[in-house]
């Protein structure tokens, strides 16, 4: 065969194990699939975020997309290949940035005189009250989606003992 | 004043991931913002206290809301004093912790400060909400926050904790399965929009069927004998921190959620007649109280011996639901306070020792009393508490339950009050007589002391880690010299429908 991979896959597909733990098998077809898929479940994902406030969807389910997007990265190229792309302290700081900004975003319209979370309280976010809805709770998804995502790519690597 | 509800959990939740961000800088500035926010919303649990006592209930709306679709919040005099334990108890710890977390798991500071915030917000989430399903929400906050507390103790802790986990999680599906029956059935998740709607539904299947769930649910969660198998191993292997945060907290805040079921979801009759629930869960609290005692006696851990002890402890607010008269159910909620600060207090006192000597075994406590003086000081009025001899707080709540079980003509539930003081009287003094011994000169001991059995050469604990134990100590005089005031300001108007 003479096509090229970027992997190093001239060991053969047969599955050897010397990389260690991170990577125990080696798939023409499981690489060349995953760097297919993973773009596509990104950008549906990020589609899902983007259009959870009107539509079935949002961060949560968004959020549970890109870590299986991760997650299947992790599976597919072995921790080496993979924490380049996506380090293992990404998902910690992602679940609690995510968070912390869900946070701000609730507790901004108290400064403003409203309650916990009334994003019609948040004056920059548009000119009419429905408008400020919009832009609040579709930040609020992005958010949650960003929390989503990070907290389950860390319990992922946690359980596999790849943030060690 | 009218964003006082959201403002407690919100500061403990902002505080937490601010924490973590601030401490992967450095752990000193995590910590530094940890003490501040739990601080703040100590701060404004009382002022949400006296808000609550000069302008009655506070009801909030999340995100502007109206109830029956929207989350509601509800600051009334049982919530608001919940939040001022659980943020008290919250603020002492936090002082107390950076030094015994420190020594008992270096290198796990940074995540361990705004886990302990989390875990607030949970439990100030749970006491505050007005909203059945967004209580689940939160108790699942704690609980998460709680495992990750109690799995960085010893190499056993994982374990322990892992069965931890599966009866919280199993607990936490039985409560949302019961909400799920609720909803179907009464079309609402809002405890006042619940409580107009049930009284119709009292003979339908699925609502007794909820209550069943919910309060099956909330008794694991609890540590309602004889679900509470999970309970000795976790607080054993766990840091001395988060024993002494969460065996004062988080089992009563699960009590708290069911005695909310009893008073303001299902109106007390249901659980009073229509299903006999606080018969039965008087009845499990007498067998959780008794064998909760009796096995603290067996155990030569001083940290296994309070972790049956909180057993049986847990067992006298089951006991005050069990009752179901107002004076019973008072006395029930005020051992909620008293049992916190005195298992608060007990722990982190075995925090102190295990710094200083690294001692865990009772057997060889000895000499301990001159070696560490003031510790003990507090030990001693935390183990007369918890015996209940006056003035400590803890004989206050057993007065109002044997008051209780006169009122409903109880005798057995008499008896055990009195027996089980007495089987606490054993297991305390014999750790207080073991204290006040002398040291024993340096092979006396069993086995020859491997870890310096005789010779304490630590002295007394940081003032760091005194201070609190000594605040904890004073809190457990004052809150028995002036229970009146929190039973007549706070207590009484919250056991108001018990008394109709």
């Amino acid at each position: 065969m003479s096509l090229r991979f970027d992997s190093g896959l001239p060991e053969g597909l047969a599955g050897s194990a010397h990389r260690g733990m991170s990577r125990t098998y080696h798939s023409l077809f499981v690489d060349v699939v995953t760097k297919a898929m993973v773009p596509m479940i990104q950008v549906f994902a990020f589609y899902v975020i983007f259009h959870g406030h009107y539509s079935p969807g949002g961060g949560f389910q968004g959020g549970v997309m890109l870590a299986a997007s991760i997650m299947l990265l992790r599976l597919a190229m072995g921790q080496e290949e993979s924490f380049r792309r996506f380090p293992p302290d990404w998902g910690m700081l992602l679940a609690a940035g995510g968070t912390l900004l869900f946070a701000v975003l609730g507790v901004l319209p108290m400064v403003f005189g409203g309650n916990f979370l009334d994003y019609e309280y948040i004056p920059f976010l548009g000119a009419e009250a429905a408008t400020r809805r919009y832009w609040g709770i579709l930040l609020a998804e992005v958010f949650i989606g960003f929390l989503v995502w990070g907290a389950l790519v860390a319990i992922y690597d946690a359980l596999s003992g790849g943030g060690e | 004043m009218s964003q006082i509800p959201a403002l407690i959990p919100g500061t403990l939740l902002f505080t937490a991931f601010a924490a973590l961000f601030a401490g992967l800088i450095r752990v000193s500035w995590g910590y530094a913002l940890t003490v501040l926010g739990i601080g703040t919303s100590f701060v404004i649990s009382l002022m949400g206290v006296s808000a609550v006592l000069q302008e009655g209930e506070l009801r909030y709306h999340l995100g502007g809301w109206q109830p029956p679709l929207g989350i509601e919040w509800v600051l009334d005099p049982l919530s608001a004093f919940m939040v001022t334990l659980i943020t008290g108890i919250g603020f002492t710890v936090i002082v107390y912790a950076p030094r015994s977390i420190r020594f008992e798991t270096p290198g796990k500071e940074g995540f361990f400060y705004p886990s302990i915030a989390l875990l607030l917000a949970g439990l100030a989430g749970v006491s505050l909400t007005g909203d059945v399903f967004n209580l689940y929400i939160f108790i699942e906050i704690a609980a998460l926050a709680a495992y990750a507390l109690l799995a960085v103790g010893d190499r056993r802790a994982p374990v322990a904790v892992f069965r931890y986990l599966i009866f919280g999680a199993v607990g936490g599906g039985f409560y949302l399965l019961g909400v799920g029956f609720l909803y179907y059935s009464a079309g609402t998740l809002n405890m006042a929009d619940l409580a107009e709607r049930i009284p119709e539904l009292y003979q339908s299947r699925s609502v007794i069927a909820a209550a069943v769930l919910m309060v099956t649910g909330l008794g694991l969660k609890m540590a309602l004998f004889p679900m509470h198998l999970w309970l000795p191993d976790v607080y054993n292997f766990a840091p001395s921190v988060s024993a002494g945060l969460i065996a004062p907290i988080m089992t009563k805040v699960s009590a708290y959620a069911i005695v909310r079921l009893f008073l303001d979801v299902f109106h007390p009759s249901f659980f009073v007649e229509t299903l006999p629930i606080t018969t039965l869960v008087g009845w499990l609290a007498v067998g959780g109280i008794l064998v909760g005692s009796i096995l603290a006696i067996a155990q030569s851990d001083f940290r296994r011996m309070l972790a049956y002890s909180s057993v049986g402890q847990i067992s006298y607010v089951a006991l005050g639901i069990g009752l179901a008269n107002p004076i019973g159910l008072i006395g029930g909620l005020l051992h909620i306070v008293n049992h916190a600060l005195m298992k608060g207090c007990l722990f982190l006192i075995g925090g102190n020792v295990r710094l200083r000597t690294g001692l865990v075994e009772i057997p060889r406590f000895a000499g301990l009393g001159r070696a560490m003086p003031w510790t003990m000081v507090a030990f001693t009025v935390a183990a007369l508490a918890m015996v209940g001899i006056p003035p400590t707080a803890g004989f206050f709540s057993k007065y109002y339950l044997l008051l209780g079980s006169v009122d409903a003509g109880n005798w057995i539930f008499f008896a055990v009050i009195i027996v089980s003081s007495l089987l606490s009287a054993i297991y305390f003094f014999r750790v207080l007589e073991m204290v006040y011994r002398e040291a024993p000169e340096s092979a006396e001991g069993e086995g020859g002391g491997s870890d310096g059995g005789g010779a304490h050469p630590g002295g007394e604990a940081p003032a760091s880690m005194l201070v609190p134990v000594l605040a904890l100590a004073v809190a457990i005089l004052l809150v028995g010299i002036f229970n009146v005031v929190i039973v007549d300001r706070l207590l009484e108007p919250a056991v108001a429908p018990l008394a109709e």
